[in-house]
């Protein structure tokens, strides 16, 4: 599925010894290096601050080799030197390491002593490999979708052939009918006459009980529904507002897996969870300025760029992404808030998160798969106390509760107290 | 049998041809009913085209439109940082230690942060130097949000930038210092080593450079005296707390004597340890917060206090004055304070507020005789270093035309002089005036350029509080306003680039801190530098031997002779004071400080000539109480030497005779809210810096009305309300002689009304989890009602303005009832009561028990909602808004509230109060809750009530389950002294207890089980969860 291009380091060290381990096994020739191999080194280890074709961090790599040995007349030799220890280098007085680094503004490299000849070899082999065509992707989630929707069609196939069937049928009867009755007269048979009855409307209007009843019931109904609709005035489940980024929880907290509590870090300590300030955004999207190719298609079907969302979060940032620093010309995203609670309830995040350890999702519902966010519960007190009602309080290794916990089970002869139990039904918990 | 006898509405028709009962047959009323007013004049409405019919369309069409829109929720915006701050997460508070130092206000303060913003201040409980968080100190974070703040320098009333203000006025300067005429530093008492050392920095730049510093409520004779003796300009430091006998002549020293803070240390030793607490004997005119709270209390003017003063000298020292002119009963009131002192000796000590060298230089002798431990005069108060003459000598030069620039910051001179009107000529003859203000006020509004100076919140500083003891102001906001502080401009006029940061920084370093961390010292906002330490261990070492020789050594009695001889009476004479809520009146735009209800007299919103019962009846002058209940007071004319104010009576209980009192701050005009222009300024009076005044009386016509919160001022006898016994009973009787739990009867036997067969509930199991009490100890309580303006800041609680607390619509979610006794004594009440028997003498006795005495005993009580446990209110609510939490607190639900007002009319102690309007959102409540600017200073965890609900004291929930949480979160259990309300963390008398009572070990629970202990209104059976503690005083006569 999707993916961002590059993922940051982390690949953890246990594939990097296999890739070791199988580049020593496969000892190819030591000069030419193997691009596939290369790849995954270089996104282990270099793409934190290089990439191919444009300057982050550090330069862009593409032909590296070759343009050094072309212009500045550098062997792979000065290579090696330099990526198991950049300062070595500089330090020597080498021209063009000094040069290089005064142009990064200083910016040293890490060194990587424990790459082999061969590891670099690969890398160099992967730099070296020509720019692929960007690829018409012919995403291939569409069968996917196709086939799920295909489901959807054949149920209406059926029942529109159903019904078409049964539109014949009745017609073949009234067909039947008339052509019965057209024989009847031509046979003369006398047909029965339908006696004039009292319609049956009348009788209902005459019977007054029947109209007692449902003049009650009519009532009832419209009470019904007219209490239905002023108690929903005000509950915003489902409020899926437009933001100004668009920003998708499914590609960072479903398809990424980012933990929710990494941006919105505030929840774990504060009454507010926090949205989180463009520096934690710029944390990962300092070098994730583009999306996956398919992701980028996928993006476009519900009319979305997501590179374009990415430049208005530079924007926002003051990010300026040729120059890689920032301009300090900066404007805070506006976001619509989607979670309103009243003024007069208090709620605190970290009491849910923290303590009691709820899953974000009880509430927020399946924020992983939400392409635009909505609210998903009704966020009414019936629905906080349910829960309350319902919910167990986490005591686990929480001195606080020890006690209190020990005296109150004994009192209401439970083995494990509810949040109500605890007192989480008080009015003064959450209004004051 | 018909009757012939004629009925008549009114007097009038008893008036024959009364032109008024004519009309009055036709017509319903007596004046034609001006319709126009109300219906607009004719013309305008034959000319608009609007026909009664479109009027309804547009009508009914804006109604649908209103009520359709109502049904969609409006859109929020949530803008987070763009680079969030690391100290910052939203929804948590962050505190930073500060140092407030206005010139008048000397206080080291914690400051609650949400989100960036200052919403609250509390006390530096690492600062054990003098001064905690006063009233006004509490109120002072509202300073920051006002809205009439200047929001960037001017000249001339038009705006400028600072660079332009550079370039002027440096080259202004180089011109002056070049003619060679004087430039001339007027401020306020910076006691600021910092500022200090910039300052002669300047001099030495300038050459012709005076600074004189100018305090508005002036303590020079004190600093004179202790010069004279001490070679210091300073004042001598009291640590009431080591202190077992007091004697005050005049000094006010629980308010702003000598720059106050002296209430922490003095109500030490007010509780009763061990069978022992302090006796305070007061001597003075007005009735003070310091004699409310004496043991024994002597009414005496002005003139008579300094014969008290000699006398008492000479009888503690032996050293013969000869004193005449006192009565018998005061003499007998003097010589017990005496042989009291002597006995005492270490013990005892004398402080006096009489503004006369000779004065305070006898005080300063009767402790250097007595060698009191609670007298330290080598570790002097540096917080007030003001110098009439120097003012005085200034203003001359000033008129003379020898100044050529003036630069002021922190001062009003031509609000606070009494010759303002010289000092505004003489500013028209300089050539350079500059004023640093917050606000353009009387003087600022009339300087060339007005420097707009931040709040003490945006600003870097240092102070010496006193010898050796050091405290950092430091900014916990960004500038709201393009201002600049007086500091920051005398670095640039002296050409220096650095910060005043990285100046104090640098100074501290080199001149104080001698080593130690200044990132530490600015953490904990206070350091005790190395000076003061030494200084203590000698006054340890010293005081032993110092005994003797300071007993040889006794003093002249030249200052006591002296003092004698300018005691001479001239009439009436005027006390000029600071009121607790208000002081020397630079926080006059402050709407808690205007709603505060001044302790003694509970009016709020004004001052007022106080004036003795037998004088007020002697000058015609009189106060009543009208139809709705407020209070009303005649006017007098107040005439110093010519100079005259009218100001509005109040008949004060314990006004010395021939004396009269009127509170200083009050009467600007300038920078300020039409609603806060209260009050007349006694400044005009405040001749020659003295507070004390001859003065001459007459009524004026006219009423005044008043917004006094505290209709009746006596407790007739009711002594369940205010418990209170002597230290001689509390120490040889039992309990229930002195604090008997009230019985009922049950089967013709009397019940403690405390035990459950005789009450109405089923009791509740309370015995797990938490269970909050709060404990108010009367004994340690002074009333300064630091804890209401806490509450204020706390809880959101809105401001209503003096035409409602005239209806008696205060919102104060805590209030101070302070009462007189109506005999000497409240003991005399109790008996009195007893005494009444039968229906003409209970009558004529309860009518005479309304009236407080001529020099009554007072009392106060915080009262705040009681949180019964059998709790009146809530079994009336019709929808169960209020409600009984199992941690002991009675909850409020603001939105379940419909406002049938049932549960005030239940409840017995009148704690709740209704929002009648929408205090946050109607333009007639101008105060902080109606612009962007004053709501910045709302706490987030509280609501803003609404209109047309109830609310009160919630024992501050919010902070109580934030306490708890963090624990939960920590994992860990809580310990005494974590729990706090907003009220008990602002009490520095320690007269607020607050804790769980569930944990046995703490403090409040130890209370709760103390012998002084007692319910209010315990009959009641409520089961409050706000325990009092017994007033004990000590009448132990030498």
């Amino acid at each position: 599925m999707e993916k961002v291009i590059h993922r940051k380091l982390g690949k953890n060290i246990l594939s990097l010894g296999l890739i070791i381990l199988l580049t020593f096994t496969t000892s190819l020739s030591a000069q030419e290096g193997d691009p596939a191999k290369g790849k995954a080194l270089f996104n282990a280890n270099c793409a934190a601050c290089h990439q191919l074709d444009k300057k982050m961090t550090g330069p862009s790599l593409r032909k590296v080799e070759q343009r050094l040995s072309d212009d500045q007349g550098l062997d792979r030799d000065w290579i090696y030197a330099w990526i198991r220890n950049s300062a070595g280098v500089i330090k020597s007085g080498d021209a063009y390491a000094n040069k290089i680094y005064n142009e990064f503004s200083g910016a040293a490299m890490t060194a990587f002593p424990q790459l082999s000849d061969d590891d670099l070899n690969n890398i160099l082999a992967y730099t070296a490999e020509e720019k692929a065509a960007p690829v018409v992707t012919e995403v291939p989630t569409e069968s996917g979708t196709s086939a799920s929707n295909s489901g959807g069609i054949s149920n209406e196939l059926i029942l529109g052939a159903l019904a078409i069937l049964f539109i014949l049928l009745a017609a073949g009867l009234y067909v039947v009918n008339k052509t019965l009755r057209r024989f009847a007269v031509a046979q003369n048979i006398e047909l029965p006459e339908a006696t004039q009855r009292t319609p049956l409307w009348k009788v209902f209007v005459k019977n007054q009980f029947l109209m007692l009843v449902t003049a009650i019931f009519f009532l009832l109904t419209s009470a019904y529904f007219v209490f239905g609709y002023l108690m929903q005035i005000g509950v915003d489940q489902g409020y899926e507002p437009v933001q100004p980024i668009h920003y998708s929880h499914r590609i960072h907290a479903g398809d990424n897996g980012i933990d929710c509590k990494y941006c919105h870090s505030s929840a774990r300590v504060s009454k507010t969870s926090g949205i989180p300030s463009l520096n934690v955004c710029m944390n990962c999207h300092k070098s994730i300025y583009e999306v996956a190719p398919e992701t980028l298609a996928e993006g476009k079907k519900i009319g979305v760029d997501y590179n374009e969302e990415i430049k208005k979060l530079y924007a926002a940032a003051g990010w300026d992404d040729a120059e890689q620093k920032y301009t300090g010309d900066s404007q805070p995203v506006k976001w619509v808030r989607i979670h309103n609670l009243p003024d007069f309830v208090y709620f605190n995040h970290s009491q849910h998160v923290s303590v009691a350890g709820v899953e974000c999702q009880t509430c927020h519902g399946p924020v992983e798969e939400m392409e635009v966010m909505y609210q998903h519960a009704p966020l009414t007190m019936g629905w906080c106390i349910e829960c309350h009602r319902t919910t167990n309080v986490n005591v686990k290794d929480n001195a606080y509760y020890t006690k209190i916990h020990e005296e109150l089970s004994k009192k209401y002869g439970v083995d494990n107290l509810t949040a109500a139990q605890m007192g989480g039904l008080e009015c003064g918990k959450c209004h004051y | 049998m018909s009757s012939n006898k004629k009925y008549w509405k009114s007097v009038e028709e008893l008036n024959e041809n009364s032109s008024i009962v004519e009309t009055l047959k036709q017509n319903e009323f007596v004046e034609e009913i001006p319709t126009d007013e109300f219906l607009g004049d004719k013309e305008t409405l034959e000319e608009t085209s609007t026909t009664r019919r479109d009027f309804l369309k547009y009508v009914g069409f804006s109604t649908a439109a209103a009520s359709l829109a109502a049904c969609e929720g409006p859109v929020k915006k949530s803008i987070p940082y763009v680079v969030q701050p690391t100290e910052i997460i939203p929804g948590v508070a962050n505190y930073y230690a500060t140092t407030v130092a206005d010139g008048f206000d000397f206080a080291s303060v914690l400051v609650k942060t949400r989100e960036g913003r200052p919403i609250k201040i509390e006390n530096n409980t690492m600062a054990a130097t003098n001064g905690s968080a006063n009233a006004r100190v509490n109120a002072s974070v509202l300073g920051l949000y006002d809205s009439l703040r200047v929001q960037g320098p001017k000249k001339a009333g038009d705006s400028i930038s600072w660079s332009a203000f550079d370039t002027e006025t440096s080259e202004k300067l180089t011109n002056i210092a070049a003619a060679n005429k004087d430039i001339v530093l007027l401020t306020q008492t910076f006691a600021s080593p910092s500022t200090s050392k910039l300052i002669s920095e300047f001099k030495e730049k300038y050459g012709n450079v005076r600074h004189v510093v100018y305090d508005a409520v002036s303590e020079s004779t004190a600093l004179d005296a202790y010069q004279a003796k001490y070679g210091e300009r300073g004042l001598a430091n009291y640590d009431f707390s080591k202190a077992m006998t007091i004697v005050s002549v005049g000094a006010d020293f629980l308010g702003d004597w000598q720059g106050g803070g002296f209430d922490s240390g003095y109500a030490k030793n007010r509780v009763p340890d061990h069978g022992k607490m302090s006796r305070h004997v007061q001597f003075e005119s007005n009735m003070s917060l310091t004699g409310a709270n004496a043991d024994k209390r002597v009414p005496l003017t002005p003139t008579e206090q300094k014969l008290v003063l000699a006398k008492l000298y000479s009888l503690v020292t032996g050293n013969n004055v000869s004193v005449n002119g006192l009565s018998e009963q005061v003499e007998a009131a003097v010589k017990s304070a005496a042989s009291q002192l002597k006995k005492a000796r270490g013990n005892g000590v004398v402080v006096t507020g009489v503004q006369d060298v000779n004065a305070q230089t006898v005080a300063l002798e009767i402790n250097e005789y007595l060698t009191s431990k609670a007298f330290d005069p080598k570790t002097p108060v540096k917080t007030r270093q003001g110098n009439d003459k120097a003012v005085t000598g200034l203003i001359a030069d000033m008129k003379a035309g020898k100044v050529g620039a003036m630069i002021m910051s922190g001062v009003n001179p031509i609000y606070t002089l009494p010759n303002a009107s010289e000092f505004e000529e003489g500013l028209k003859k300089t050539q350079l005036s500059i004023a640093f203000s917050m606000k353009a006020d009387e003087t600022s509004s009339q300087v060339e350029y007005l420097a707009a100076a931040p709040h003490y919140l945006e600003s870097w500083g240092d102070v010496e509080l006193k010898k050796g003891h050091y405290a950092l102001t430091q900014p916990t906001i960004r500038p709201l306003f393009d201002t600049r502080q007086f500091q920051e401009a005398l670095l640039k006029w002296t050409g220096n680039d650095v910060s005043y940061h990285d100046y104090i920084k640098d100074a501290w370093g080199t001149n104080i801190l001698g080593g130690s961390s200044f990132n530490q010292a600015l953490h904990d906002g206070v350091y005790v530098g190395a000076i003061a330490t030494e200084v203590e261990e000698t006054t340890v070492e010293s005081s032993d031997d110092s005994e003797e020789s300071a007993t040889e050594a006794t003093p002249s009695g030249n200052a006591a002779q002296a003092l004698v001889a300018s005691a001479k009476n001239k009439g009436l004479e005027l006390t000029l004071y600071t009121k607790v809520g208000m002081g020397d009146g630079q926080q006059a735009n402050n709407p808690w400080l205007q709603e505060f209800p001044d302790p003694i007299t509970r009016t709020s919103w004004d001052n007022y000539l106080t004036v003795s019962k037998a004088d007020a009846a002697a000058l015609g002058l009189t106060n009543k109480n009208v139809a709705n209940g407020a209070l009303n007071g005649s006017y007098a004319k107040v005439t110093v030497n010519g100079v005259s104010v009218t100001a509005p009576v109040i008949i004060q209980p314990g006004q010395a005779k021939g004396s009269v009192g009127l509170a200083l701050g009050y009467g600007k005009t300038l920078g300020l809210k039409t609603e806060m222009q209260t009050g007349v300024n006694a400044y005009a009076l405040y001749q020659g810096f003295n507070n004390v005044q001859n003065v001459t009386i007459e009524a004026v016509g006219g009423e005044h009305e008043f917004a006094c919160v505290q209709l009746h001022n006596t407790l007739m006898g009711r002594g369940d309300i205010v418990k209170e016994t002597t230290l001689e009973i509390f120490n040889t009787k039992d309990k229930k002689y002195w604090n008997a739990i009230p019985v009922v009867s049950l089967n013709h036997e009397e019940t403690p009304v405390t035990s459950p067969e005789v009450d109405l509930w089923d009791e509740f199991d309370r015995s797990i989890g938490h269970h909050f009490n709060l404990s108010i100890d009367l004994n340690a309580c002074t009333g300064c009602g630091a804890c209401v303006i806490a509450c204020h800041a706390e809880n959101n609680v809105p401001v209503v303005g003096k035409t409602e607390v005239r209806r008696s619509r205060d919102m104060h979610w805590l209030r101070i009832d302070r009462y007189y006794s109506s005999e000497t004594s409240f003991e005399g009440d109790n008996t009195k009561k007893d005494n009444i028997s039968g229906l003409g003498s209970s009558l004529s006795e309860f009518g005479e028990m309304e009236n407080a005495s001529e020099n009554p005993q007072v009392a106060f009580q915080p009262v705040m909602c009681q949180h019964c446990n059998h709790a009146p209110c809530e079994t009336v609510c019709p929808v169960a808004a209020t409600s009984h939490g199992r941690q002991g607190q009675n909850h409020m639900a603001y939105n379940r509230c419909v406002g049938t007002r049932y549960c005030a009319n239940n409840c017995p102690y009148k704690v709740r109060r209704f929002n009648w309007f929408l205090y946050n959102g109607n333009d007639e409540f101008d105060y902080h809750m109606n612009d962007d600017l004053g709501r910045m200073v709302l706490n987030p965890d509280v609501v803003v009530r609404s209109r047309g609900v109830m609310e009160k004291c919630s024992m501050c929930i919010q902070m109580t389950q934030k306490t708890i949480l963090d624990a939960k979160r920590d994992g860990r259990e809580i310990k005494d002294g974590e729990f706090q309300t907003a009220c008990s963390a602002a009490c520095s008398s320690g007269a607020m207890t607050f804790g769980d009572i569930n944990d046995k070990q703490s403090k409040v629970a130890k209370l709760k089980e103390d012998n002084r202990m007692y319910h209010l209104l315990e009959h009641v059976g409520t089961k409050p969860n706000v325990q009092y503690q017994t007033k004990v005083r000590n009448t132990t006569e030498a």
